[in-house]
């Protein structure tokens, strides 16, 4: 357990978790905005990656596969909202059913469970090998920052406009939003396409980083999006209350995760038993509020939930 | 101003809890009208108004409101015509957003939503002055959020919101039955005031017979999804609340047994 070996390891963690935080972003829109859990996420982040490196393979400038990507990911993302709305199937449920059709639907994008893509003879964005020495604008760190803060703000000023803010009150209270004229089903199928087109960007990002799209790369995204968020929520939301900064926040939770997960590899933990940790974490700290609400709350808080009932 | 014919709605049709909630049920109200609603628990009266706001379908009749049929309209398009103030102070505001966010969602109710800002400098200033009719220091708190304010503050919100674009109807649920006396009279002071001032044809159900009487120039009395009393102008106008017990008493042939309502 060399310390140097982990120190080594941490700019990797910080472009991983930076990667990973779009797509957290982008279920930070469905779990925290529209109040759904969106399952497609699973499924949608191997497509972005699987229609990005098939793109750049065919020839395409890394620019146009991106963008490919994203467009693909809002269309996993607009199966979804119609199986969710117009046939009427749980949230839930319609992820599901996306997700499982996607794994199809990659293989077919990729032709087999797996592309590689070499950084070598390709012009990739960003990769594990523009970590270090390579000029500072090219630093796969910096050109992720960059993205993030771009989407950052489009997604600060979407949520600002008419539009944006008939999605919030649709996620926060359907009934008023119906009753102020807001069509809610447009409101959910839009929300689940933008954050399943963060989660497909997300997704061709994370293939050109590590070099190859595959089949399972996508797998259990939703519970890393989902740490991501709690992760961000706990550590910076007595200070972050400004919409921008929350979804900073979620970034910056991406980041820790990817930190505690080499720590955890560094400790020399069986990397198979990763998921469950990850599960595990999560699934409690999805209960705190629960435990909270139920075992801790003063009774003077309780009062203010009753009044406010 | 709205007319409804032959409307009915049957709820769980074909199973044991099957509740024919509203039968063969008609009723028209003239342009400028307020007519206020009562009716023991389960009469339909909440289910006449859904009907109306399209909640769901009715399953046969027409709905007609400014002389558009909108039976077959979706719940949010209706939504043009009507204000709407719920019996839940939790239900006609959004709680994670501010109280001038509130505003602008209700400001642009009937219009198509843009990339264009969602809240603009004059609107803020507009919703200043609009909050001060409240009388609650509303016009202070613009930005503070929804969920933090009690319940007949958020019920004169609902109701600010729900009048903002003058609707053709204004549809009123119990919407003080949630809150303290206090407050209730007071929510129910600025009802008048802005039916009044805006000239709104309404329908108010309330538990509260005095109410009933107090407010409006037409009283409807609803049972078993059907209306059995309908008195409008001078009758009205000196109905006591004894006179509407002998009357219910008579259209129904039960005696009237809501506690609430009596006491109320
Ligand atoms: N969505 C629904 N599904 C099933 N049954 C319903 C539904 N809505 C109303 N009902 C039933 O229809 C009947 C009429 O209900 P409604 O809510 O209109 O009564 P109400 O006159 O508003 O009574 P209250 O004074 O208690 O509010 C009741 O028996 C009720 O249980
Ligand atoms: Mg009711």
């Amino acid at each position: 357990m060399n310390i140097f070996n982990l120190i080594n390891a941490l700019p990797g963690a910080v472009a991983q978790g930076l990667i990973w935080g779009i797509a957290a972003i982008g279920i930070y829109i469905t779990y925290r905005v529209l109040d759904i859990a969106d399952l497609t996420v699973d499924g949608s982040l191997g497509t972005g990656g699987a229609v990005c490196i098939v793109m750049m393979l065919s020839g395409h400038n890394v620019y146009v596969s991106l963008l490919v990507a994203t467009l693909a990911g809002m269309c996993t993302g607009l199966v979804t909202g119609i199986l969710h709305t117009f046939m009427g199937i749980p949230a839930i449920l319609s992820g599901i059913l996306t997700q499982l059709g996607l794994y199809s639907v990659n293989l077919k994008i990729m032709g087999k469970s797996n592309q590689a893509i070499n950084v070598d003879k390709f012009d990739l964005l960003v990769s594990l090998r523009y970590i270090r020495d390579v000029v500072f604008y090219k630093n796969t760190i910096l050109v992720v920052l960059v993205i993030t803060l771009l989407l950052v703000a489009i997604l600060y000023w979407f949520f600002g406009t008419e539009l944006g803010c008939s999605l919030r009150a649709t996620g926060c209270n359907g009934n008023m939003a119906r009753a102020q004229g807001i069509n809610t089903n447009f409101s959910k199928v839009l929300g689940l396409m933008i954050s399943n087109g963060l989660v497909g960007l997300s997704g061709a990002l994370l293939s050109q980083y590590q070099g190859f799209a595959d089949i399972q790369m996508g797998r259990g995204a939703i519970v890393i999006g989902l740490a991501a968020v709690i992760i961000g929520e706990a550590v910076f939301g007595k200070v972050f209350k400004n919409f921008a900064l929350k979804l900073i926040a979620v970034a910056f939770g991406s980041i820790i995760y990817y930190f505690v997960l080499q720590i955890v590899i560094w400790l020399g933990i069986d990397t198979n038993l990763l998921k469950l940790l990850s599960a595990i974490v999560v699934a409690i700290f999805l209960a705190i509020p629960y435990w909270k609400a139920k075992y801790f709350s003063k009774p003077a808080s309780k009062k203010e939930v009753k009044t406010n009932a | 101003m709205l007319e409804l014919k032959n409307v009915s709605k049957t709820f769980n049709a074909g199973t044991v809890n099957e509740k024919k909630a509203l039968v063969d049920f008609s009723l028209t109200l003239n342009d400028g009208d307020f007519v206020t609603v009562i009716g023991g628990n389960g009469a339909g009266k909440s289910t006449m108004m859904n009907a109306i706001a399209g909640v769901w379908q009715v399953d046969s009749g027409q709905i007609i409101i400014d002389g558009a049929d909108v039976t077959r309209l979706p719940e949010h398009k209706r939504a043009v015509f009507l204000g709407r103030v719920f019996q839940d102070p939790m239900t006609g505001t959004a709680a994670t957003m501010g109280i001038e966010e509130n505003l602008a969602l209700a400001k642009r109710r009937g219009k198509k939503r843009t990339l264009r800002s969602g809240i603009t400098k004059e609107e803020r200033a507009e919703y200043r002055e609009l909050l001060k009719i409240l009388g609650l220091g509303l016009e202070n708190r613009l930005t503070s959020k929804v969920g933090l304010l009690s319940g007949g503050q958020r019920q004169a919100l609902t109701l600010l919101m729900a009048t903002l674009k003058k609707p053709k109807l204004l549809l009123l649920d119990e919407h003080t039955a949630a809150l303290d006396p206090k407050t209730a009279a007071k929510v129910l002071e600025t009802t008048q005031l802005i039916v009044e001032r805006d000239k709104l044809t309404t329908l108010m159900i309330t538990h509260n017979m005095k109410d009933a009487i107090t407010y409006g120039n037409r009283l409807i009395m609803l049972m078993d999804g059907h209306i059995i009393l309908d008195i409008s102008g001078e009758e009205k106008k000196k109905l006591t609340v004894e006179d509407l017990l002998h009357k219910f008493e008579a259209a129904s042939g039960t005696e009237f047994t809501n506690d609430k309502a009596i006491l109320g």
